[in-house]
């Protein structure tokens, strides 16, 4: 068995939870890898007894599956009403333009992510941003401008 | 053998007394998803080296959410026999002041101190020169029922929930009530679905008891997509207790032999408590086999969903359970015939079950003696958007809206006057600002045009661009159609096409009408909600906004030019 694939199999096995399906196992992998592997859809379609096909539809229906490596760190930025109302437009774009991007999603040399969310669930403290999922509340572009360096700043994951 | 209730009751009473009135200082920090967010986690190594640094002996706890998140992080100081001091808005560089003065010196530091809440078993005097935290404005509104715990107890701490009076409901059900006399209770409470339907809890949970199959489900709905809407998220984080008991009741009255509590993936802190209940509540045998020595068995699982605002609908929820896409079933049949993996289910809301104890403990009749008309009990609302104090606050149905808007939540920030108001989640609708003298009631807030529905009330000021925020909302109801029913697949995706057209100064004369034409065919032909109401955030928005709608088609121009500013949209959709 390949390093990935034991990978996929323990996060799969190592659910403790008794209702075990094929949503719960993609989770499963992707709290593990922070992705999907195509590797791990057939993985989970052999485990389910289910398909191919059939894993892809779901995996595929769910945006926060990702189907690529993790970049090293992961910005979000909430786009919620409250967060639309007070400002997030204002920091999305100063999220884009501290990471030298034009729209979301990776950087070229995947040191970061940059991704909507549909809310981060914080709305007193709007406008929300994350950064590796740690919530930061009450931001301004300024500020947004500076988390997104200080992330840069640091090490990421190993990989 | 599980321990029995009354000793579960004594260790915890044991426990609390220790707490409160025993040798060390109790601090308190709210590390909800608003205190995070506010820095919460922050405070609590800047506490907890304090006490180090210092050599002071102190328990410190992570609690929820007070309501008071304008104020977040909130650290709450009492000390043995005393009452509570709350500090808002601190900062790691404050914490060791209050430490050494405070926890260390005994002398509250007035100066930084939000206000007090008296504790019921101390005689120590009021601190001088502090204000009653009961007299803040977002305070003395409140009658606080599903959130009487919140803020006060340790959310992982089982004990401190009974020695609260936690489980008291579940033991008078299985020990005095039978599950029709339990049933009975809700009906004359009145209790209606917090979810945003507001159907009869009592009607609802019959359909379940009167199906005699042997396995059945009772369902916790806590996919809370809503932008605007985080109090069940909150209840789950600051007392999962509350909804794990009101999970069992509603299994024991309705003859369920499982429950489901049912979060979206990702939100680790509501998991993380709720996990935790579950864990602790199996462990004293109050899930399991026997309850309490009854005859009655039942468990819980937390099941979890990925992204998806559809997951939220009943049936969807149940597909998501069964681990396919989030997408609705058709009905008939309804759920409480054949629902999860084919059998007889029961969907509620959090905020819903987690009345349930208290109108158990306390009786119906009492529920139903709060509210307005047919809407019995409280309302608990999400203020955030352009307010001074931001939170959530428990309040009677009943209470004016211009009052929870211009008191309670201390009016609106900077001096700006009110635009509007948006409620519901981004399904309701908005409220003109000279349209919010109106009683928080299902069915008047349903004829103004906008609904209680979840409890989200994210308020504009003058600023802000309804029509930009019209596109915004359509632009999440588009990402997040399931794609089943093409009505709604592709009417949102028209709808959204329109109002970029309109924020780009480029509408034409046709396009109001052409999106009435659109919404009117995604309600008629829509499976759920979603579609359904998909329409809603336009119908209001040009109820009390067509002019400013109008400006932006006829005169080519944005009166607040928000829509002249960069605005971005997900590039992911459902593929």
């Amino acid at each position: 068995m390949s390093g990935l694939v034991q990978q996929i199999h323990d996060a799969v096995h190592g659910q403790t939870q008794p209702t075990v399906t094929v949503l719960s196992s993609l989770l499963a992998v992707e709290d593990a890898l922070g992705y999907i592997p195509k590797e791990a859809v057939e993985f989970v379609a052999g485990f389910s007894n289910s398909t191919v096909n059939n894993v892809w539809a779901v995996a595929s229906f769910y945006p926060n599956f990702r189907f690529e490596p993790p970049a090293e760190h992961l910005v979000e930025v909430c786009w919620g009403a409250s967060c639309h109302l007070v400002g997030a437009m204002g920091v999305f774009k100063a999220v884009l333009d501290a990471s030298g991007m034009a729209d979301e999603g990776d950087t070229p040399d995947k040191r970061l992510t940059v991704r909507f969310n549909t809310c981060l669930g914080a709305c007193s403290q709007a406008p929300v941003m994350s950064m590796d999922h740690h919530l930061a509340g009450r931001v301004n572009p300024e500020l947004a401008a500076k988390n997104v360096a200080n992330l840069l700043a640091q090490d990421g994951h190993a990989s | 053998m599980p321990p029995s209730f009354l000793e579960i009751g004594l260790e915890a009473a044991r426990r609390w007394h220790e707490l409160t009135a025993g040798e060390r200082p109790w601090i308190r920090i709210g590390t909800a998803l608003c205190g995070e967010a506010a820095g919460a986690n922050a405070v609590v190594a800047a506490v907890e080296s304090a006490l180090e640094s210092q050599g002071v002996s102190a328990e410190v706890s992570q609690v929820g959410c007070l309501g008071l998140c304008f104020a977040e992080p909130l650290l709450d100081v009492m000390l043995p026999s005393g009452h509570r001091v709350f500090y808002g808005n601190v900062n790691p560089e404050n914490v060791a002041e209050i430490i050494a003065t405070h926890v260390l010196g005994g002398t509250p530091v007035t100066a930084m101190a939000l206000g007090y809440i008296t504790d019921p078993d101390s005689d120590a005097p009021v601190p001088d020169g502090i204000p009653d935290l009961n007299q803040h404005p977002m305070r003395i509104w409140e009658n606080r029922i599903a959130l009487r715990n919140a803020g006060n107890i340790d959310p992982l701490d089982i004990y401190q929930y009974v020695a609260n009076g936690g489980y008291q409901a579940l033991h008078k059900s299985l020990t005095n009530l039978t599950p029709a006399g339990t049933l009975d209770e809700v009906k004359s409470s009145g209790l209606r679905g917090r979810g945003g339907a507001a159907f009869p809890t009592a009607v609802k949970w019959g359909f379940l008891a009167g199906n005699p199959a042997p396995e059945k489900y009772v369902l916790c709905n806590c996919e809370e997509g809503d932008p605007g809407a985080f109090n069940d998220k909150n209840i789950l984080e600051s007392d999962p207790n509350t909804l794990l008991e009101g999970v069992i009741i509603a299994g024991y009255a309705t003859g369920a032999s499982k429950g489901y509590i049912f979060i979206r993936h990702g939100h680790d802190g509501p998991i993380e408590r709720c996990r935790a209940a579950v864990r602790q509540a199996q462990e004293l045998g109050l899930l399991g086999e026997n309850i309490m020595g009854s005859n009655f068995s039942y468990d819980v699982e937390i099941a979890l969903t990925g992204d998806s605002y559809v997951a939220g609908e009943e049936t969807a929820l149940m597909e998501v359970i069964e681990g396919k896409r989030a997408m609705p079933r058709f009905r008939p049949p309804f759920p409480a015939a054949v629902g999860l993996f084919g059998k007889p289910t029961n969907i509620n809301n959090v905020k819903t079950l987690s009345y349930v104890p208290e109108i158990i403990s306390r009786g119906g009749e009492w529920f139903a003696g709060i509210g307005h008309d047919t809407s019995t009990g409280t309302a608990i609302l999400c203020l955030s958007g352009a307010l001074n104090y931001t939170g959530m606050v428990e309040v009677p149905l009943g209470i004016n809206l211009k009052d929870v808007i211009y008191e309670a939540a201390g009016g609106i920030k900077d001096g700006k006057a009110l635009k509007f108001l948006q409620t519901g989640g981004p399904l309701g609708g908005v409220l003109g600002a000279d349209n919010i003298d109106v009683v928080l009631d299902f069915e008047v807030l349903r004829a103004a045009g906008a609904i209680v529905g979840s409890g989200g009330i994210i308020a504009a000021d003058e600023s802000t661009c309804v029509v930009d925020l019209t596109r915004s909302l359509i632009a999440f109801c588009q990402y997040e159609s399931c794609g089943k029913c093409f009505p709604c697949r592709m009417g949102m995706s028209h709808l959204l096409e329109v109002l970029e057209r309109i924020c780009d100064l480029e509408g034409t004369d046709e396009d109001l009408t052409l999106m009435r034409s659109i919404g009117e065919n995604m309600q008629a032909g829509s499976l759920c909600g979603h579609g359904q109401l998909g329409f809603n955030p336009v119908s209001s928005a040009l109820r009390y906004f067509r002019p400013e709608f109008e400006t932006h088609i006829v005169e080519r121009k944005c009166p607040t030019g928000i829509c002249t500013m960069p605005r971005f949209s997900p590039a992911l959709s459902r593929r």
